[in-house]
């Protein structure tokens, strides 16, 4: 094994408590002979993506600046706004999108981060997550004519059930299908990974029927609060922030200040030094899957509330999209995930309303290569081995 | 596809003494040694002139096969699709098999090789006048009439281009970012197959026909034989049979070949490859563009037997099955590829939509086993992965790596390798 993981994957700079300074384990190695190529790649590689994930708001900025948009029609006569007013409504629209595809991609990130697999069957946990919450709060018997006191305190319960419900979904998972194969070839896992996504597809398919339904708007997402410079904040968009910003904090707060974080932290970084300094490897794993599921299950319960409909296949277009996200961000770093994830969502609201809907699927996906091409280690992540 | 990523490292080194491998006691290791010395005992029994004889009876069989069925049968339909899938099976194969380039986008040769039968076997393009080789009506209605074998080549090379654009930004990568690329790939290609009604040549021509389809495509035309129909399935059996002794064939021959033992090479070490001097990247491209054109002839050929090509039809799931196909029947094993994808062909368009459809509903249960068939696909995935990771017929190196017990089995490999 000529190359080592880089170490601390998880908030590398959080704290400044680094487990292990890198240098002092691996030799600095020395610089590369000077490749005309490599240089203008390393050099393309930050900032090219970040000129390319700022083309599409510039590119849009510009447009409306300059020729202007259709703001509505004042007696007959269709008014043409100059301002920016439009591209801050992709802004905040995305911006809350964003925070729900953030809490989808941490746990992709958890779990990439600590044992190297892309959990495709993530984002049919978060699937499961939103049916989960339909189900229950239609049981508990929240509905349109519920009480705002009510509407909160059933609101929470359901996030509980739902964020237990999904861990402890994600948890069996692991169990079943990725600890056995804990020392097989990395194909074993991701395949059965693809496999259980598709098991719970169906049972999706299955408890919900083959098209989107729609559920109870209880919160009335669509109404505005707010509004900043012209840009209605909707409340959609601020439960959406609500239920991400906390449960990031906490579980910064988690990962960096715990024991059984700290246990992540060093698993992450090297799962052998770990098992030989008394940590149980299995168990650090099984509580991974349980964060990340608990996460996918609040933004199953935030995608309810805010779309307004689920259906069977929304966690692979969603798992999809927050993948790209997490890989943006620089897989196996949290904050690269939130950060990949606000960025995905703008991307997305952009394209919905300018490309249309239809192409918003390509856009990511073409963002997704061009990342690839670019910086495949993503905006704040570490050189890694697959990617370097 | 390493092998030693930190996953392998903690599987060597038996992180987490809580689960460890299943406690083996005595009682279960006698077993298999029992079950190793049947089967040991068992092929010694077989000739060394077995396998090539169970081959030509095989293709005996083959050829004669139609001739017990119906012509229109529901099971001829089934076996013609099988082997069209198997074709697709054995492309992947290449790709992830020999070269160990995880493909989650096969997809899109799929749909490339149907669109390139569509674009060029059709009325689609109304305003061109081109009429190569053709008989009966399409030598005579407007658009784009290419011979089905000069489509069949055209199908192969564009497919063999997209597949070298694709290998393009993967090249650097390694493992599972290849996965991601060529998902990202794949569902792009699906993408515009779907919009593809807005993406305008001029003159009301588009790229495709979104989910409306390109319909009304040339049957295949074979002196001696006729125009294709639907109510004679024999000849498209034989025709796709034909193809699949081709591909079979020259997977054969790749596999002996200098570039196969480089996609070896490069699949086990690529550090190692290509400081013995492989090429990488011409490797890499060219198992890129040979799984690719498999599966673009596969796809051009299911195309004109579907008669119609519809957007709906390239799905991401579509990946996984040809995937779980390769996966099932052994990775990097040409007759698992085989197996793998007439098994999954015959489950998928014989098997539940045929035989089992109404058992849910026998049980009292209001669904279809055609509704959960993806579900079906997970479950024997997961099911393979875990009790048989080496599919069916392993590859036999595969076989050592996937059942871990490499150092005990190299002294045998130089063995039964050594004359």
């Amino acid at each position: 094994m000529p190359f080592r993981r880089p170490l601390s994957l998880f908030f590398p700079h959080h704290g400044g408590q680094r487990l292990v300074e890198a240098s002092s384990l691996t030799p600095t190695l020395p610089a590369p002979a000077a490749r005309p190529l490599a240089a203008v790649r390393r050099a393309s590689g930050r900032w090219g993506l970040i000129a390319a994930l700022l083309a599409l708001p510039v590119y849009y900025g510009l447009r409306d600046l300059i020729h202007g948009y259709p703001a509505g029609v004042v007696a007959g006569h269709v008014v043409i706004h100059h301002d920016l007013t439009r591209l801050g409504f992709n802004f905040s629209q995305g911006i809350s999108n964003g925070a729900i595809w953030a809490l989808i991609a941490i746990g992709y990130t958890l779990v990439y981060g600590i044992i190297e697999l892309i959990n495709f069957a993530h984002g049919d946990v978060f699937m499961i997550g939103s049916m989960t919450a339909v189900g229950f709060w239609a049981t508990i018997g929240l509905g349109l004519t519920t009480g705002p006191g009510g509407l909160v305190l059933g609101l929470v319960v359901t996030l509980i059930v739902s964020m237990i419900v999904c861990g402890t979904l994600n948890v069996l998972i692991e169990r079943v299908a990725y600890r056995p194969l804990r020392g097989a070839p990395k194909l074993a896992p991701l395949i059965t990974a693809v496999g259980f996504s598709f098991i719970l597809q169906n049972v999706g398919l299955l408890w919900n029927g083959g098209s989107p339904v729609g559920v109870n708007d209880l919160i009335h997402q669509g109404q505005t609060v707010f509004r900043i410079s012209g840009v209605p904040i909707v409340r959609g968009y601020l439960l959406a922030l609500a239920v991400m910003i906390p449960l990031v904090i906490a579980l910064g707060w988690f990962i960096s200040n715990t024991r059984a974080g700290r246990a992540m932290r060093a698993t992450a970084q090297d799962p052998e030094a770990a098992r030989l300094m008394g940590i149980n490897v299995n168990q650090t794993i099984s509580l991974t899957f349980l964060l990340g599921g608990m996460l996918a299950g609040a933004a199953g319960l935030v995608y309810a509330l805010y779309e307004t409909n689920i259906w069977y296949f929304q966690g692979f277009k969603a798992g999809l999209i927050a993948f790209t996200a997490a890989v943006m961000g620089g897989i196996g770093n949290v904050r690269g995930a939130v950060l990949g994830g606000l960025i995905i969502g703008v991307i997305q609201a952009l394209s919905d309303a300018r490309l249309g809907p239809q192409w918003t699927e390509a856009v990511v996906f073409g963002y997704l290569i061009l990342i690839m091409i670019l910086r495949p280690r993503g905006l704040l992540g570490e050189e890694t081995r697959e990617a370097g | 596809m390493s092998a030693s990523g930190p996953a392998g490292r903690s599987g060597e080194s038996g992180v987490g003494a809580d689960s460890a491998p299943p406690p083996q006691t005595d009682g279960w290791a006698e077993l298999q040694a029992q079950l190793h010395e049947w089967r040991q005992s068992i092929s010694r029994l077989i000739p060394p002139w077995g396998p090539r004889f169970l081959a030509y009876a095989l293709l005996v069989v083959g050829i004669v096969l139609p001739f017990f069925f119906a012509s229109d049968s529901g099971f001829m339909n089934a076996t013609i699709i099988a082997l069209a899938f198997a074709v697709m099976s054995l492309g992947l194969n290449v790709v992830v098999g020999f070269a160990g380039l995880l493909d989650l986008g096969y997809v899109a040769f799929y749909a490339i090789g149907a669109y390139s039968l569509g674009w060029f076997g059709s009325d689609f393009f109304f305003k061109a006048h081109v009429h190569v080789l053709v008989h009966g009506v399409a030598a005579t209605e407007i658009g784009i009439h290419l011979n089905f074998i000069l489509i069949l080549i055209a199908a192969a090379l564009i497919c063999a281009v997209a597949g070298i654009i694709i290998g393009l930004p993967t090249l650097r990568l390694r493992g599972d970012y290849i996965a991601i690329v060529t998902l990202a790939f794949g569902e792009i290609i699906a993408t515009v197959a779907v919009n593809g009604q807005s993406i305008h040549f001029g003159g009301g021509m588009t790229l495709t026909a979104g989910n409306l389809g390109i319909s009304a495509v040339d049957s295949p035309y074979f002196p001696g034989i006729g125009q294709f129909t639907l109510l004679n399935l024999r000849p498209w059996y034989w025709l796709i049979f034909a193809i699949l002794l081709i591909v079979l064939g020259v997977n054969l021959r790749l596999r002996d070949s200098r570039l196969g033992r480089a996609w070896v090479a490069l699949r086990e070490d690529e550090v190692a490859a290509v400081s013995m001097g492989i090429p990488s990247v011409r490797t890499k491209l060219s198992a890129y563009a040979m799984g690719a054109a498999f599966g673009g002839m596969s796809g051009a050929f299911l195309g004109t037997y579907y008669t119609a090509i519809n957007a709906g039809q390239f799905q991401f799931g579509f990946s996984i099955f040809v995937l779980a196909m390769v996966i099932i029947g052994g990775l990097g094993s040409i007759w698992g590829a085989l197996l793998g994808g007439l098994l999954l062909g015959y489950i998928n368009n014989w098997l539940i939509p045929d035989v089992l459809n109404d058992l849910p509903s026998k049980f009292g249960l209001s669904f279809s086993m055609t509704q959960i068939e993806y579900g079906i696909f997970g479950f024997l995935l997961v099911l393979v992965m875990l009790v048989r990771p080496q599919g069916l017929i392993p590859e036999r190196r595969r076989k050592l790596e996937m059942t871990a017990k490499i150092a005990a089995e190299d002294a045998q490999l130089v063995e039964s390798t050594a004359p």
